[in-house]
């Protein structure tokens, strides 16, 4: 039988994405033939560094959540031949695959073979001088706390960790939409220098990539674009042809909608130039893409164009970025807004008596999001006030915020429900390095469990 | 010919995504036939105004009209991007709707004419 379609599944879109619904996709594939693969996509800019903190604690480096995603879908997916590509090894790609081989045992399943992808990881090697010369072209702060700098790779290692014949592959850092290119690469046997076809496997992945915002989430305004069942979104999924083109759907049954709205503003998303969004397989041209609708939840996309890739590597650069405190107190009913304008008014004066000069004081309610355009205050039931302020001095910090608590006694009348919190933060920065610093490798689990 | 004064949310969808300190918003009208109207009328400088209290560097405008909508990217939008940013939405994932909160002139058709 020959091939018509690859099948990918997306069963998670971030971290912190929901756990329950990658089952559905995969029970979904199971149902196809041919080649099907499941993609998580977990690591935002600063999930990795957070990861690089928690080694550096002696914890796992991996996904937190990695039991998390994966054990309602290992299962299927084994038995099913429904191959895993996924993220999930943010800091310790290895490590990550010591557990998914525990997790195998604590499940009865048998050994998967599991692949690693390394090579991301540019604190150290050929590739760091270039990061420091880079972060000075940038004219970042010269001190700076270097925690974690990782390149985005591209598809190739996906391709050789498939081609070694992995069940899961487990990557640190990677292009977000080369977790989709590399099974179609794989796949389809297409060429490194097939442009047209690599820009549509990446704009197939960038669609992808974000899980449920292409399925009905992200996307619901009640009585203008409706979404049904929102708490039992779909996951998407797409069907791709040789040439390319893909079919978008989600799994049946599931709520959500794919629709040409939805396909159209996750095309768009987080996209700067059309013309050239730039990865490091392909530099993809969206100009000419369409979309239509081909069925009840199923979108057709094409018209991707490709361009070579850039001899540049986008890398994120992680560091220490001090501490940031919030603080907030409500005032409700009448005259509630004027009550919070006093408070706020009060609460800047404290701050310059104190030297606090990074800080931001809003009203949620009124102005903390997009200005400031009430045209009835008097209208306004209740408003939250919101300080927020940066410090390299967690002390510094915290004495901001106890002048919020302190409104509680010292500010207008009825101030209630304080909270406060203070959390380290972390900066993150890309900067380009040449490609050829940076040598990227896939490796198998059971060399690396035998040596 | 008699016009009605509409906010953008009436005749398009969008949805905001961001990049270190650089804001993107995508605008599709819900009818195509709007396109013309929201190219003529949400200009880059109409957006620049309209954004003032986040202090963009830059608008650009692109325009897709084979996909049916706009790209519009801010440039040092987001107060230093999601990891430095003091904003309570540090993403700038609400601005999506700030967008559609302008204002928009559209030509009353002739059979809404009384």
């Amino acid at each position: 039988m020959t091939t018509e379609r690859v099948y990918i599944g997306c069963g998670a879109g971030f971290a912190g994405d929901r756990p329950d619904a990658g089952r559905t996709v995969a029970q979904e594939l199971a149902g196809k033939p041919g080649p099907r693969f499941m993609i998580y996509e977990t690591l935002a800019e600063r999930t990795l560094a957070l990861a690089q903190l928690r080694r550096m604690k002696g914890e796992p480096g991996y996904l937190p959540r990695l039991d998390t995603f994966l054990r309602p879908v290992l299962e299927i997916c084994l038995r099913h031949g429904i191959r895993i590509i996924g993220n999930f090894g943010a800091a310790d790609p290895q490590g990550a695959c010591r557990r998914i081989a525990d997790l195998c045992g604590e499940l009865g399943l048998p050994l998967p073979r599991l692949v690693h992808v390394c090579g991301d990881d540019v604190m150290a090697g050929p590739a760091r001088p270039a990061l420091d010369q880079g972060r000075r072209q940038n004219d970042g702060p010269v001190n700076y706390d270097l925690v974690a700098a990782n390149a985005y790779i591209g598809a190739s290692s996906i391709v050789e960790a498939l081609e070694m014949g992995a069940d899961i592959v487990v990557t640190g850092r990677v292009a977000d939409p080369s977790l989709t290119l590399g099974p179609l690469v794989h796949s389809w046997g297409w060429g490194w220098q097939d442009w047209d076809l690599l820009a549509a496997g990446t704009l197939c992945g960038h669609i992808l990539e974000c899980a449920a915002q292409v399925s009905g989430g992200y996307f619901a305004d009640p009585g203008r674009k409706e979404v049904p069942d929102l708490a039992r979104i779909g996951f998407p999924l797409a069907e791709v042809a040789a040439d390319g083109s893909f079919v978008v759907t989600k799994p049946v049954g599931t709520g959500g909608c794919v629709t040409p709205r939805t396909v159209r503003e996750q095309i768009l998303y987080e996209i700067d130039d059309p013309a050239g969004y730039i990865t490091p397989d392909v530099v993809l041209d969206l100009t000419a893409v369409q979309v239509a609708q081909a069925g009840p939840d199923r979108v057709r996309v094409s018209g991707a164009r490709g361009r070579p890739r850039p001899g540049m590597l986008r890398a994120m650069a992680c560091y220490r970025g001090g501490w940031l405190g919030e603080a907030e107190i409500s005032y409700a009913g009448p005259n509630a807004l004027p009550r919070g304008r006093l408070a706020a008014q009060v609460l800047g004066d404290r701050l310059r008596d104190l030297d606090i000069a990074e800080n931001r004081i809003d009203l949620i309610g009124v102005n903390a999001v997009a200005g400031d355009a009430v045209a009835d205050a008097g209208a306004i039931p209740e408003v939250r006030l919101r300080l927020a302020v940066a410090s390299d001095r967690p002390d510094l910090a915290q004495t901001a915020l106890d002048e919020v608590e302190s409104l509680y006694l010292c500010g207008p009348a009825g101030g209630g429900g304080v909270r406060r919190s203070l959390v380290e933060r972390l900066n993150s920065e890309p900067i380009l390095i040449p490609r050829d610093l940076v040598t990227t490798s896939a490796i198998a689990y059971a060399e690396v469990a035998d040596a | 010919m008699p016009e009605s004064v509409l906010k953008l949310h009436d005749l398009a969808h969008a949805r905001a995504g961001d990049k270190g300190d650089r804001l993107n918003i995508s605008l599709f009208p819900y009818d195509p036939a709007d396109w013309d109207l929201l190219a003529e009328q949400i200009t880059e400088a109409r957006i620049m105004a309209h954004f003032a209290m986040r202090r963009p560097a830059s608008v650009t405008r692109y325009d897709l009209p084979s996909l049916g909508g706009f790209n519009i990217v801010l440039e040092r939008a987001l107060g230093g991007g999601v990891n430095s940013s003091l904003h309570l939405d540090a993403h700038g994932k609400c601005l999506s709707f700030h967008l559609l909160s302008m204002p928009i002139t559209k030509p009353e058709p002739a059979d809404a004419r009384c």
